[in-house]
């Protein structure tokens, strides 16, 4: 039998009260620390990494948003003064390594702060569940058998046009050994899921459709019985669009790190 | 004689038109603010060779690809033979290049060979267009009278133009054989129809001058032609490779002016640098954003002139598939219209304004401006930024830097956000968070979490 372990999470303020410092910052985002979906998927990651033993921390209630929205908005000065309040944060820390679950956090952190003074290696989830996987570190068994499931991966845009990440979430979905079916729009030629740009937190505009039914459509069209998405908002999307379709009782939407975790029994 | 004075004379007029608009257009362009795009000249040259020489963006859709291949080869292959009609024009020589033996063999033949390529081309494109109605090309609000009379002129254009190129040199040929001497190169095709136009001398004479003469005026007429066309990307799209953005898609440019004003909030002893100053001496105040064409990069203004109106771009935009508004090709096309009603004319006649063709599908108001006279809020609100127009166009257009610059000044200027996109804003600003959360159970995730322990 296997026992359960209570985590502790450390935070970076843990650390730096020892005079340490952690291989790498956790930032958990907005999604991964209040969306109640989306914590789950906080929390598995979290399991991978305790599991794997590597040397983390979060900033916890340090942590503040990004201003990504802000700045797909419009919202310029918003984003930039929370940029600054979060670069001073993470640099009064030394911070070097990012690793974050939210391809929207991750392309600004990347992409953006070292414009205004953030400089960071930072890799999404994705990218680490990869190396991790490729190192042996994370062997993908003991827990929930994949084997022979039928997924469809659903690219983030901001992880793949943005960033080109295309490979990385997919070969960590191969790890499981499933029956791997992609959508005909995907990896460049994929379609947003209608919730970036700041559409997360508005009305869409007058149309004939909403686009996360037409990108639902598409992905239940493959047959898979699991979506796999990289991305909070894009994991909200997929599900109020599988839920449209009337599916949610066929198709369930998951996270990567949710997959892998399950995969190793971890949960 | 006097032929090759007219000739002259003529080719003087149509390159002294053509540098006429350039001129023009380039005072357009330079409407925008300026921007140094001068970094990293060797990934921009690669971008280049493999974006514009290479075409390789096009060949995203494989069939139309194969197909504008041989017209844009067949317009550089071309060119060489366009440059020995200058010089027989000029010196009253006959295929002075003839010269060159098997060289210009192989030339003329490569060159009869696509320009019945072109034919094809230009001709499974008319198709298209106006019979089998590709989507992308036939419908759309911008898609009004003009842009689609433009296409058609071009594509009907450049098949007259082989048309005359095929009847010199049939003719010319003919006569040839019939005066017994070789005519220097090959024409392996022209020489299928060497009896097309019958074997009388002043016949054969008349159709071969008036062929020479048609290819050559009909090329500087369309020279001419090209600053009021979409089919000025043949010349714009270089550059416009060139310059395109080299950063990651997801990453925005940052506002030099608001990181000053930010900078100095958070550390009053932070000296911002002094503003630029224009010609009179007076600091320029910058707009927050773009209301209008000058509040745009001289980059974002070329742009509009290297579009080619195909629509990959809204024909793979989240908003436009769903029914929205938006239509990133609209977007561009607005800009270049805006720009030039309040710029200079580029062309010699005055075809691309919006309000003057066609019905008016989308809301505009009377604003003199690119935002709202041209552009409507309700585009804007629409954009995911999900960057696949971006990713789409074929010379590297970026629609997206475009609507968010607009975006900008609706927020920043106007505080004319939709209300959601309000709250949210104040939700950052009070608790950190885009949701209506307490900053203080950001970290309550993290609460009663186990892990299995694996042996």
């Amino acid at each position: 039998m296997s026992e359960k372990r209570l985590i502790k999470v450390p935070t970076m303020a843990e650390y730096a009260a020892n005079g340490q410092e952690p291989e790498i910052l956790f930032w958990v985002g907005c999604a991964g620390s209040f969306d109640d979906r989306y914590k789950r998927v906080t929390r598995a990651f979290v399991q991978i990494l305790e599991h794997v033993g590597v040397k983390y921390a979060v900033l916890g209630t340090e942590e503040s948003c990004t201003g990504d929205p802000a700045k797909r908005a419009g919202n310029e000065f918003l984003f930039q003064m929370q940029a600054m309040t979060n670069i001073e944060v993470m640099n009064a820390y030394n911070v070097k390594k990012i690793v974050t679950a939210c391809p929207h956090c991750f392309n600004t952190i990347k992409n953006e702060y070292p414009d205004l003074g953030g400089n960071y290696e930072v890799i999404h989830h994705s990218t680490f569940l990869q190396q991790l996987i490729n190192e042996g570190k994370v062997a993908v068994q003991g827990g929930e058998s994949f084997k022979g499931k039928r997924i469809t991966f659903h690219d983030s845009c901001y992880l793949g046009r943005a960033n080109n990440i295309y490979e990385a979430p997919r070969d960590v979905l191969a790890a499981l050994d499933a029956d791997l079916v992609e959508m005909k729009r995907s990896r460049a030629n994929g379609l947003c899921c209608g919730a970036g740009g700041a559409q997360m937190w508005k009305e869409p505009e007058p149309g004939k459709k909403d686009i996360n039914v037409e990108r639902a459509e598409e992905a239940l069209g493959t047959g898979a019985t699991i979506i796999a998405s990289a991305c909070p908002f894009c994991m909200v999307m997929m599900n109020d669009g599988v839920k449209n379709k009337n599916q949610e009782d066929n198709v369930k939407v998951f996270d990567i790190a949710e997959l892998i975790a399950s995969a190793e029994g971890l949960n | 004689m006097v032929d090759n004075l007219i000739f002259l004379v003529v080719a003087i007029i149509a390159i002294g038109l053509f540098v006429w608009q350039i001129r023009k257009i380039t005072k357009n362009i330079n409407q925008g603010y300026d921007k140094s795009l001068a970094d990293n000249p060797a990934e921009r040259w690669n971008n280049t060779l493999l974006v514009a020489f290479g075409q390789k963006k096009m060949f995203k859709r494989p069939w139309p690809a194969i197909l504008h291949f041989f017209v844009y080869v067949g317009f550089l292959v071309i060119n060489i033979e366009v440059l020995e009609i200058l010089i027989d024009g000029i010196f009253g020589t006959h295929r002075v290049l003839g010269f060159m033996g098997p060289v210009y063999s192989v030339l003329m033949a490569v060159n009869e060979i696509l320009a019945l390529l072109v034919i094809i081309a230009c001709a499974i494109f008319l198709v298209r267009r106006n019979i089998t109605k590709v989507p992308r090309l036939a419908t759309g609000v911008e898609m009004r009278a003009w842009p689609k009379m433009d296409a058609n002129i071009i594509l009907t254009i450049e098949i007259v133009l082989m048309l005359a190129l095929f009847a010199f040199n049939i003719s010319d040929l003919k006569m040839a054989q019939l005066a017994g001497h070789e005519l220097p190169g090959a024409f392996p095709i022209s020489a299928g129809l060497i009896d097309l136009f019958g074997s009388d001398h002043g016949t054969l004479k008349t159709i071969a001058g008036f062929g020479w003469w048609f290819h050559i005026l009909g090329i500087f007429a369309f020279m001419n032609y090209l600053p009021s066309s979409k089919h000025f990307h043949i010349i714009m799209a270089f550059p416009n490779v060139y310059y395109s953005k080299l950063a990651p898609k997801g990453k925005f440019n940052t506002v030099e002016s608001i990181k000053h004003e930010i900078k100095a909030i958070m550390d009053p002893s932070y000296q911002p640098p002094a503003p630029a100053l224009d010609a009179a001496g007076q600091p320029i105040v910058q707009r927050f954003g773009a209301k209008d064409v000058e509040d745009l990069s001289w980059k974002q203004l070329m742009d509009a002139y290297t579009c080619t109106e195909c629509g990959r771009c809204t024909d793979v935009c989240p908003a436009n598939i769903t029914g929205k508004l938006l239509s990133p090709r609209k977007i561009i096309m607005d800009t270049r219209d805006r720009m030039e009603e309040k710029g200079e004319h580029p062309a010699i006649f005055k075809p691309n304004h919006y309000k003057e063709m066609g019905v008016e599908r989308v809301k505009t108001t009377d604003e003199n401006t690119l935002l709202r006279g041209y552009i409507t809020p309700e585009e804007l609100w629409a954009c995911t930024t999900c960057n696949a127009c971006v990713e789409a166009c074929p010379v590297n257009i970026d629609q997206l830097s475009t609507i968010i610059d607009l975006r900008r000044f609706l927020v920043l200027e106007e505080s004319a956000a939709p209300s959601s996109l309000n709250a949210m804003f104040s939700n950052i600003e009070n608790n950190g968070a885009v949701w209506a959360f307490p900053a203080s159970d950001r970290f309550n995730w993290a609460d009663e979490l186990y892990v299995t322990v694996k042996n």
